[in-house]
């Protein structure tokens, strides 16, 4: 399983990066963590010409939390994300999440931009920057531009990126408040494998113990990962209740569409989804002071 | 594309010299140009764990990086846990007092997953879902991972009395 | 049958120095293997060595069935790096056809008492004109490196007719299916039926009956090491060396000379260190790697890559069971039927080592006199099956323990309570089983006490406060459960295992054996017997297994036979050893050899401790020359050879029991409490029975609930990767409480070993299928087929209860 030659750069700057992806065009791929790239490389599925090897641009790889608002080079691992000290209380959501992303060797090499780039519809970053307004820089030969996460995901392994776009930061507004809680749910065969369904939900309670705010994301169920605004909408201003989030579970269904696997058929993943957003929204509210 | 080139890589404390095309992983290139055989191959997919080796401390898949990618940064593999004495590190020690391995061939992969383990401190080592959790990146077919996971354990008492 | 004895001879024959009592053997010896182990300096056939070395790739097929109209070789000839390419036409002539040693060497014995039918099929080692699974070899070529293999069989074009595919088994029994050897009529390659006692009429007496279907779905042996060959050939005297990742080097020995009409002794074979095999079998690779290492004039190293394992290497278990049980009011099962058959793949290369097997364990430890088995290997265009860990065993304890389950369910008892009630008891012992071992001896169980061993497996695991919880469980809406799964394993089978002991001159002891081992620990245990018996320490015995030049013949490490096999023989060569340490040290100290103890290396005259000699210095008096020192009529030389042949098999057996919890709303599982409690004789090293116990019950709950090799109707394979083929984590597998029997030493061997590599993996499936069906009792979901992943069990738990597939 070794893989199809390929010739392989490695520049110095992100400017650099921009110029051969713009040079090589479709021949090239960019290599960011290569968890996931390389497999493919080792099983000859992608042959590319070219390898741009980002690991190179140091200018990539950043991450603060300037008030609530987290900002990510896309060059950071997910585990730098996961060790940041000041998410395990602020948004459990976001940690959980990560930190299911294989296992940590896998996440000391693995990264934000690099699964986002990626798409794949069962990955937790894509969710996770649909659950906090995430909003995602891309970098080509004109410049840069930002991207608001919801336009950002297209269909399976496909984004809004041109094919000389380098996805350069992406920014995701970490929820403050007291009474805020959130968390991210799994379930997939094994630790560390792909989820057959994966929830994230946040909810905010207002001063009367009803939902202020909601978010409900969901992953393994479409083409991309969905953030479900009919669920959302039964949530918004209703105390919460088991009932109430058994009500937004089955909300979901007209937008999710999973497909069927080895793993999993469509109608056990979107059964998995509804159970899913029932427990994720009953801890969220929990953490949140709630019910 | 497919032209050799000299690649040095840092490994255990020492610089040496191999050449290989781009394409050529880490895994290989420490096995077959650098002769340091004790880094495993088991799927070369980055699934099973036994290609595992520490760089800058962290624990890596070496069949998902090319050897290219490792110049200028610190290698640490197998054969560079024990001490300079041939003294066994405490992990390694503990894998073999608690009979932690068989075949032994998933082993240097556990070795380095736990070495990077205990240099955290060893995070919730009593809390038994938590440590399997953590343990799960490694694929054992021989041991059932019990004895593993109580050479963890142990190593990480041992670290704990002398320090 | 009770009192009667034992017919067996004792090992070593009569005239046999007596067996010295364990010392060594028992304590919880740290390994001589780790040293090497634990600091990455092992020499797997990968980490070989050798200049000058070529690299060789397999092309293999595609399709699972496919006339080969034409193979275009030219481009990857000429590619970068590429030395040759061969295909089947390069052979023709150079290479005999496969050994079918299962099929030829079944015990003539076994042959007469239930006369099976064996049809002939040798597997080629590059398809010729056919393809008839995914990933059979078709071409292979050999190149600087494995980079420059790869890219070259890229270019090797085949142009390939596809035929209907057959992918299931009873598809392939009916009239219209494709036959994929049209020479041998159909696809059933080997069949037989065995009776014991009068089935017919039981079942006419029968109070009650009821039928089941059972279902062990396919699974692969996944060691962690792939499969490797490299041979290196000398030329100039037409030898060849091989080392093989394959755990009977006489054997593969035996295929290379036979194949490529070499003498023995021109081929040497070494077993060099192993990550682990889970099973046997022979392969092309074992042969081809030789034969172009002697083409070439080159050595040769083809190293398997982990796509190429999961879909060639060691598939096994995939048994369909129509099952009918007789039984009365009182859960006593009186009789019972069984139709199977084993779907084998495109060639059955072990004729009915699996499938006799599994008609030998059936019964297990329970007292049925009344039994018929009909037996079917069915050929499909998937990969030839081989035993693995288990052969046989783990799917029909599941049937055998999922119908006990389904009497106990039928009349409203406790499953525990049905098992008591048809347990052999020890006073039946030694209890004839009526029907022959696969070696052909009548079955007789040796003593043994079953239901102590359950009652002992309970109080392990807390049998009655789990349920005084399942009930409070039960009460707030969680569903656990209690399963529980017995075996009885036939071990150390023969027909033989050797060892050469020698000690040199400088008092250090060498045991040559044909065991292989690849994670037994035999290293290490062997060392602790030779210790014992010759009178040294473990440290002073280095053990060298599994190499062709260093003992004459040998038979390998599988079937849970080395601890028995070449334990004894190992014994018994270094208690006669010592016998000739002791006579030699009686010539220098001038003393009668009676009076003399050798403990520790150091022979001293008892009484007169200053009268003492080392075995070193006895090792130089023992040494040819006129210097020697020997007693009258002795051989010069401190060296003994003996082979065991062990008369029958010994049987071990054990008792699990296993907690569950179902989330009723997902289908998932976890696993909460694994207890095991076994009779495995007189244990070498304690430490080393638990872990093989662990990573016993580790691969069976990988069979159980995870791991399973899918094709799609077209014998596609489905499971190609680890993302696809799910083998158990540490997350996966609980906290096993191991506990033993220790009263029953076998009585085949002196020393009282059995068996014990393959016990844990055979009871999972079966116990875990029934603690999940505990769990869910109320709602009376049937588990009948294994692995059971959570979709699956979802979709009972919903047929179960009324509610409609979808929606």
């Amino acid at each position: 399983m070794k893989p199809a030659p390929f010739e392989y750069v490695r520049p110095e700057s992100l400017g650099q990066a921009v110029s051969l992806l713009a040079e090589h065009g479709e021949e090239a791929k960019l290599l960011a963590g290569g968890q996931s790239l390389v497999p493919l490389l080792a099983f000859r599925l992608s042959s590319p010409s070219v390898l741009i090897d980002l690991n190179g641009v140091g200018e990539l790889d950043y991450l603060r939390l300037d008030g609530d608002r987290l900002v990510i080079g896309a060059m950071t691992r997910h585990r730098d994300v996961e060790e940041m000290a000041e998410l395990r209380t602020r948004c459990p959501m976001l940690l959980e999440g990560v930190s299911r992303i294989g296992h940590v060797t896998i996440r000391n090499r693995g990264t934000v931009g690099g699964s986002l780039a990626h798409a794949d519809p069962a990955a937790e970053w894509p969710s996770l920057v649909l659950a906090l307004d995430g909003e995602i820089d891309a970098i080509g030969p004109k410049g840069t531009r930002t991207i608001p996460g919801e336009e950002f995901f297209d269909t399976y392994f496909t984004t809004a990126l041109a094919p000389d776009e380098i996805v350069s930061e992406v920014r995701l507004r970490i929820p403050s408040g007291p009474r805020v809680g959130s968390c991210f749910l799994e379930l997939a065969r094994r630790h560390g494998d792909f989820a057959l369904a994966g929830v994230g939900a946040l909810i905010a309670l207002d001063t009367g113990g009803s939902i202020a705010d909601a978010r409900v994301t969901l992953i393994g169920v479409r083409d991309r990962a969905v953030r479900s605004s009919a669920a959302e909408s039964v949530l918004r201003g209703a105390p919460p209740s088991a009932d109430l989030f058994a009500e937004a579970a089955e909300a979901v269904d007209p937008e999710i569409e999973p497909v069927s696997d080895i793993h999993g058929t469509s109608e056990y993943r979107r059964h998995l989804a509804k159970v899913l957003v029932r427990r994720a929204l009953a801890l969220a509210a929990e953490r949140a002071g709630g019910e | 594309m497919s032209e050799r080139r000299p690649i040095t890589l840092r490994v255990n404390g020492r610089e040496l010299s191999g050449s290989a095309e781009a394409r050529m992983t880490l895994a290989d290139f420490l096995r077959d140009e650098l002769g340091l055989t004790g880094t495993h191959l088991g799927c070369e997919h980055g699934v099973c764990g036994a290609c595992t080796v520490l760089m800058d401390g962290r624990s890596i898949r070496s069949c998902l990086m090319f050897a290219v990618q490792a110049e200028g940064h610190e290698l640490t593999t197998v054969e560079g846990l024990a001490g300079p004495d041939g003294s066994l590190s405490p992990v390694q020690e503990a894998f073999s007092v608690n009979h932690a391995l068989q075949c032994g061939f998933c082993t240097p992969g556990f070795l380095i997953a736990v070495t990077e383990y205990l240099a955290e401190g060893a995070p919730e080592v009593d809390d038994e879902d938590a440590l399997r959790a953590r343990l799960s990146g490694n694929l054992c077919r021989c041991t059932g991972y019990q004895n593993i996971v109580a050479a963890v354990r142990d190593a990480a008492e041992r670290v704990r009395r002398s320090s | 049958m009770s009192g009667a004895t034992h017919p067996y001879a004792p090992a070593g024959g009569p005239g046999s120095p007596a067996v010295r009592p364990p010392a060594y053997v028992g304590q919880r010896l740290r390994r001589k293997e780790d040293a090497r182990l634990v600091t990455g300096r092992a020499t797997h056939v990968a980490d070989l060595r050798i200049p000058g070395l070529l690299h060789a790739a397999v092309l293999r097929s595609p399709f699972a069935h496919a006339r080969i109209v034409r193979i275009e070789t030219e481009a990857a000839a000429t590619a970068p790096g590429v030395v040759r390419v061969f295909t089947a036409r390069d052979l023709e002539g150079k290479i005999g056809p496969f050994v079918e040693a299962a099929r030829t060497e079944i015990a003539p014995l076994l042959r007469e008492k239930i006369g099976p039918t064996l049809k002939s099929c040798p597997m080629p080692v590059l398809a010729a004109d056919r393809v008839l699974w995914v990933g059979q070899p078709v071409a292979v070529l050999v190149a600087a490196d494995r980079y420059l293999a790869e890219d070259a069989l890229e270019l090797v074009q085949v142009e390939y007719e596809p035929l209907a595919a057959v992918s299931d088994p009873e598809h392939a029994l009916e009239p219209d299916a494709p036959v994929l050897h049209p020479e041998l009529g159909d696809n059933v390659q080997t069949s037989f039926v065995v009776s014991v006692g009068d089935v017919d009429g039981a079942f006419a007496r029968a109070e009650r009956t009821l039928s089941a279907r059972l279902v062990m779905g396919r699974t692969a042996a996944n060691a962690m090491e792939t499969r490797g060959v490299a041979a290196v050939p000398d030329p100039g005297r037409d030898e060849l060396t091989v080392w093989d990742a394959n755990a009977r080097p006489h054997l593969v020995r035996t295929f290379i000379c036979e194949m490529l009409g070499l003498p023995a002794d021109g081929v040497r074979v070494i077993g060099p260190d192993m990550g682990g095999s889970f099973g046997t079998g022979m392969f092309p690779e074992d042969v081809l790697i030789a034969f172009l290492a002697r083409e070439l004039g080159r050595p040769v190293r083809w190293v398997e890559d982990r796509r190429e394992n999961l879909a060639n290497t060691r598939h096994a278990r995939d048994q369909i069971h129509q099952v009918e049980v007789a039984f009365d009011g009182d859960g006593r099962i009186i009789a019972l039927k069984d139709r199977y058959l084993i779907d084998g793949g495109a060639y059955n290369n072990y004729a009915i080592t699996v499938s006799y097997n599994s008609a030998a364990h059936l019964r297990g430890q329970f007292a049925i006199d009344h039994m018929r088995v009909e037996a079917l290997s069915v050929l499909t265009n998937k990969a030839p099956v081989t035993p693995v860990r288990g052969a046989g065993r783990p799917e029909v304890v599941f049937v055998m323990d999922r119908i006990v389950d389904l009497v106990a369910t039928e009349l409203g008892l406790d499953p525990v309570e049905v098992r008591r009630r048809n347990l052999i008891r020890p006073e039946q012992m030694p209890y004839p089983m009526g029907m022959p071992y696969r070696d052909g001896v009548d079955i007789v169980y040796d003593r043994a006490d079953f239901p102590g061993q359950l009652e002992r497996a309970l109080e392990l695991f807390g049998y009655d406060e789990f349920r005084r919880e399942q009930a409070a469980a039960r009460e707030a809406g969680r569903r656990i459960g209690v399963g529980v799964s017995s075996y009885v394993e036939g071990s150390g089978y023969g027909p033989y295992e050797g060892a050469v002991v020698r000690i040199d001159s400088q008092g250090h002891v060498t045991v040559a054996t044909g065991a292989k081992p690849h994670g037994q620990s035999l290293e290490t245990t062997l060392a602790q017997i030779c210790a014992d018996q010759l009178g040294v320490t473990p440290d002073d015995v280095t053990v060298k297994a599994g190499d062709t030049a260093l003992i004459a013949h040998g038979i390998g490490t599988f079937a849970s036979r080395s601890a028995v096999t070449a334990g004894t023989a190992v014994g018994v060569a270094a208690a006669r050893l010592r016998e000739k340490v002791l006579a030699v040290a009686g010539e220098l100290l001038e003393t009668h050899p009676s009076d003399l103890d050798l403990e520790r290396g150091i022979i001293a005259a008892r009484g007169a401790p200053d009268r003492r000699v080392t075995l070193a210095e006895v090792a130089r008096a023992a040494a040819p020359g006129p210097r020697a020192k020997l007693p009258p009529g002795m051989e010069p030389g401190l060296e003994t050879v003996y082979y065991y042949v062990p008369p029958t098999v010994t049987f071990a057996s054990g008792t699990h029991v296993v907690g569950v919890e179902v989330d009723e709303e997902t289908g998932f599982v976890r696993l909460l409490k694994y207890v095991t409690t076994d009779d495995c004789g007189q244990m070498l090293n304690p430490a080393v029975v638990e872990g093989q116990v662990h990573g016993g019950v580790a691969h069976g709950i990988g069979n159980a609930l995870f791991e399973e090799v899918v094709y799609d109707g077209d014998g596609q394979l489905l499971t190609g990767t680890y993302m696809d083929y799910l083998l158990p984590t540490a997350s996966d597998v609980p906290p096993i409480a191991v506990g033993h029997q220790e009263e029953f030493p076998s009585e085949l061997n002196p020393f009282g070993i059995k068996g014990v590599g393959e016990g844990g993996a055979v009871s999972p499936p079966a116990a875990i299928a029934n603690a999940i069906v505990d769990a869910l009792r109320p709602m009376r979901v049937r588990v009948d087929r294994v692995p059971i992943g959570p979709e699956r069990l979802y979709r009972l738990i919903r047929e179960a209860r009324g509610d409609s597939a979808t929606g």
